[in-house]
């Protein structure tokens, strides 16, 4: 029972991390009907901020809970500025080009990020520290629960919500759903396109940068590749959820973290990717809409 | 002034966005902070001068955006559209081309002519894509993994069973038709970006099943003394093994231009330009587009399947390691620099990507970094690639008595 | 005359929304017949219902080509709608842009001809000769669409009223019995318009082919059309001939925005 409880929780942590991933691949989908490639990039920036900055603080000497507050925040805000940039050199040109173009950018841009990182730092794994302190009303269960990973889960249910007020009830969300249902017409009744497409990414990208701070922190190693793997199960999660939709992200997120959890718990560790791309295509192939989408064709 | 102004602030941005990376170094066991300032000053100019660059190039675009519709440049040729349309131009520069790498290996070393034979295989691999994304328009990401089907089938049938190269060229490239054709049967119904994603992800599962199949595959580790093609039972010393693979795989580049060329000139090379351009129109014109999809895609696995062998052939070894999303990514780069359907771009390009960081070895570290900016900047400054893939003008004579 | 296109009581719902409600039209050999109505009543979802692009919810699209027996098209995939013998034009012009004109008609005569890749690679003499016959073929339609100044132009640096022409010609390729016309002047100056006016009769009476038009320009309508279908709110509120569309107390309603009574 244990085991199975540490699977379950285990794949909740997953799934939390994908979620958070994956809700920045569904906000880009929706507002620009792209597949952001980079977004997995995004997410491994922020790791290897949260890296820098813990590291640098540790060598000053600053106090524990100074040290996680400030790196990551400066995780976040990093990933943020990367991807507000990215938009705006490898997508924003291509506005209006043919769809291969904007995808074909993007593949280009992840492979340059993880080069940048691998070039500028190392190629080898790096070991992060551990930001979250061991809990102490957690220990008669560290061994079906972490106080990283608790502290993982908290962090993708407030996100969660937080981002699901934010779509619904202020300016700025109701404008992305606009641009969402209609671009065009978003922009005559005076949505400033740009400026929200901006705002899509500066979230969806510090939402990434946490998932990334979090699961390095509780992994406690990090390397340049991380967000290869980690973007790919993350749009899984998003497609399965239905992707364009914010719900669908977590339940995605879930469904791929406990199929994981399960399958490698129970059946064998050495196809745990195997298990993730295999349901990717099986989702595309069946239901590409996903469990939450709505089915949507070309106008003629 | 302005334009100084601006490309301060660019450089200020990317200083701050790089700062982190290039000036810090965090050792968090030892505890220790190396500080590279060097490097935020590098930086700080680079980006400088790129965006600078990067403005200017986006305004020629946009001019020249305008300067098109102004000019009826309909009936004006450039001088590049005549080298390659022009037969007069045209053909001597062909066997040019072709004299040159028929001599070559006689006036480089060994070593040159190995750099060379990876070359060509990367040309055909690159010609073999262009079906797949130049053409058809589809984004094939996982296209590695045909590659890997090929260099095993090799390794495998030869390891268990014994088969010679020339009986697995043939039935390399058959294989990894077949797993083109299975794989595209579900996928190819596929919106564009999602097909990408499913590749992308059949890719990896193959990589992960050569890696992990110890019992057949043998892992990592990989499969060993592979035999070298025989040239009708001769024995052959290192020098002309090297010469002898040159050749086989400068017959099979040959083969491949041919047969390619004569595909984009043909019935179904039209479908898949017009399945490109236009889907739904495709389809209204009587075209069976899963049909179309589904040529493109087995015979962009043909090609990289007999690559697979040969390249298995060559290095008389294979693991899984290479065939990673790096190798796709590069061969997509050959496609995306050379130009979408343009052969003679994709020659141009895989010569480039390959031979340049193996002759300028300060650049071959960079060399992923470089490939995904090129891909970023093909896209957004000329998307057509080099060489703009140029449309056959079909002789009219029959016409004309109607 | 022979009815070649029997639609029965065809129906279309995008969810809960009926965008056409049992519909009935029918197209005899020869015909020039308009389909016209108000914006958004659904023409060019019927179009799609019948091309095969959307598969209807619930009628039945019979095609009866000449000298054929009399078949149902309904679920069929756009594709084989076409070689069945029904070609179109689109309303957004959708030609392949980087395509020559020459090509763009070319491709029409895929579906009529078999050169598989085994032919296009040894390029045999048959397969020479199917080609030499889709060129020819193709440049003596464009001919008569007037495009033959244009033949190795790309489709996109075309002028507009010509990209509409070419995309008739490219239609007329696929050998059809039935041509369907989405909002051929849509985008044109009133000479072009004017032009186009002999132009689709002309190609009705030499290409021996019928034609089905939606079309917002009512002198158009009026002057080319044997019999006009008027719809509204996915309904069929009239058909006739022009004169009798003209007096109809219903489509006078319906497009000078009145209340619908019956509706």
């Amino acid at each position: 029972m244990d085991y199975f409880l540490e699977l379950l929780l285990g794949g909740l942590t997953r799934g939390s991390i994908y979620a958070l991933i994956a809700l920045g691949y569904t906000m880009v989908y929706g507002v620009l009907g792209l597949i952001n490639f980079a977004h997995g990039e995004v997410y491994m920036i922020g790791a290897f901020v949260g890296l820098i900055v813990s590291g640098l603080l540790t060598v000053l000497g600053w106090p524990v809970l100074a040290i996680v507050a400030i790196a990551t925040v400066c995780a976040m805000v990093y990933a943020a500025a990367y991807g507000f940039t990215i938009e705006k050199v490898a997508y924003q040109p291509l506005r209006h080009a043919p769809r291969l173009s904007p995808l074909i950018s993007a593949i280009g841009m992840s492979i340059f990020l993880q080069n940048y990182v691998l070039l500028a730092q190392s190629s080898d794994f790096q070991a992060f520290p551990q930001l979250v302190p061991d809990f102490e009303f957690l220990e008669p269960y560290t061994h079906i629960i972490l106080s990283s990973e608790l502290v993982i889960i908290l962090a993708g249910v407030v996100t969660l919500i937080v981002l699901f007020l934010l779509i619904k009830f202020t300016k700025i969300g109701k404008a992305m759903r606009a641009i969402s249902q209609d671009r065009q017409m978003a922009m005559l009744l005076g949505v400033n396109v740009d400026n929200v497409i901006s705002a899509t990414f500066i979230i969806g990208s510090a939402l990434a940068g946490l998932g990334g701070i979090l699961v390095a922190s509780h992994v406690g190693q990090i390397n340049f590749y991380i967000g290869f793997i980690a973007g790919l199960k993350a749009f899984t999660a998003a497609v399965l959820g239905g992707i364009g939709s914010i719900p669908g992200a977590a339940l995605g997120g879930l469904i791929l973290g406990w199929t994981e959890s399960f399958a490698t718990g129970y059946v064998s560790s050495d196809y745990e990717d195997v298990f993730a791309f295999g349901l990717l295509v099986f989702i595309l192939i069946f239901r590409p809409a996903g469990i939450l989408g709505k089915v949507s064709s070309e106008k003629v | 002034m302005a334009e100084f102004k601006k490309s301060f602030i660019a450089a200020l941005w990317f200083v701050i966005l790089t700062f982190p990376f290039v000036a810090m170094k965090v050792d968090s066991f030892e505890k220790v902070v190396t500080w590279r300032w060097d490097n935020v000053l590098y930086m700080g100019v680079g980006c400088f001068f790129f965006s600078w660059l990067w403005r200017y190039l986006l305004q020629r675009k946009e001019f020249s955006k305008t300067e098109d519709k102004n000019k009826k440049s309909l009936f004006q040729q450039t001088l590049k559209d005549r080298l390659f349309s022009d037969p007069k131009v045209f053909r001597p520069v062909l066997i040019a081309a072709f004299c040159v790498a028929v001599i070559f290996p006689f006036l480089f070393s060994p070593y040159q002519t190995t750099i060379m034979t990876t070359a060509l295989i990367y040309v055909v691999l690159g010609l073999g894509l262009n079906i797949v994304v130049g053409l058809a328009g589809l984004l094939d990401l996982g296209y590695v993994a045909f590659y890997a089907v090929g260099a095993y089938s090799y390794a495998l049938f030869n390891y268990y069973y014994g088969w010679g190269f020339w009986s697995i060229l043939p039935a390399g490239a058959i294989l990894a038709a077949m797993f083109g054709v299975v794989l595209g049967v579900p996928v190819l119904r596929l919106r564009g970006d999602y097909l990408a994603i499913v590749t992308l992800g059949f890719g990896e599962i193959i990589r992960l099943i050569l890696e992990n199949w110890d019992e057949v595959t043998f892992g990592p580790q990989g499969i060993p003394n592979i035999p070298k093609p025989n040239f009708f039972g001769l024995e052959m010393d290192f020098q002309t093994t090297t010469l002898y693979m040159y050749f086989v795989v400068f017959v099979m580049t040959i083969f491949t231009i041919v047969v390619v060329r004569r595909l984009n000139n043909s019935r179904i090379g039209r479908a898949w330009i017009a399945l490109r351009e236009d889907e739904i129109a495709c389809q209204a014109m009587g075209i069976d587009t899963t049909k179309t999809k589904l040529i493109a895609f087995g015979l962009g696995a043909t090609w990289a399947g007999m690559m697979g062998v040969f390249f298995a052939a060559k290095n008389s070894f294979v693991n899984p390691h290479s065939f990673t999303f790096i190798q796709s990514a590069m061969i997509l780069c050959i496609v995306v620099l050379g130009g979408m359907g343009s052969i003679v771009g994709a020659i141009l390009a895989a010569l480039i990507l390959v031979l340049l960081p193996e002759y300028l070895r300060a650049f071959s570290e960079y060399r992923m970094l470089i490939f995904g900016g090129i891909m970023i900047i093909m896209m957004v400054f000329r998307p057509e690639g080099l060489i703009s893939n140029v449309r056959r003008k079909y002789e009219l004579h029959g016409g004309e008595k109607n | 005359m022979q009815t070649i296109l029997d639609v029965k009581q065809l129906t279309m719902d995008f969810g809960g929304l009926r965008a056409i409600d049992h519909v009935d039209l029918d197209i005899k050999q020869g015909e020039i017949v308009a389909l016209i109505g108000p914006n958004g009543a659904g023409k060019t979802t019927f179009f799609n219902c019948i091309t095969g692009i959307y598969k209807p919810t619930g009628g039945d699209v019979l095609i009866a080509p000449p000298e054929k027996k009399q078949k149902r098209i309904n679920g069929k995939k756009p594709n084989q709608i076409t070689v069945a013998g029904l070609a179109r034009t689109f309303q957004n012009i959708r030609l392949f842009a980087n395509m020559t004109v020459l090509e763009n008609v070319m491709i029409g005569q895929h579906c009529r001809t078999r050169t598989g890749i085994a032919g296009a690679v040894f390029q045999g003499k048959k397969v020479r000769a199917e080609e030499r016959r889709v060129i020819d073929y193709s440049h003596t339609l464009l001919k008569k669409v007037g495009l033959d100044q244009y033949v190795h132009h790309l489709a996109k640096n075309l002028p507009y009223a010509n990209q509409r022409r070419l995309e008739i010609a490219r239609a007329l390729a696929t050998d059809p019995f039935l041509l369907l016309l989405d909002e051929p002047a849509a985008g044109m100056n009133p000479q072009e318009t004017a032009e186009l006016d002999q132009f689709i009769t002309r190609i009705r009476d030499e290409e021996n082919v019928s034609i089905l038009l939606i079309e917002h320009d009512m002198r158009l309508v009026m002057s080319i059309s044997d019999r006009i279908f008027v719809v509204d709110y996915g309904k069929k509120i009239a058909q006739g001939t022009p004169a009798e569309i003209q007096n109809n107390k219903n489509v006078i309603k319906a497009y000078l925005g009145e209340d619908i009574d019956d509706a």
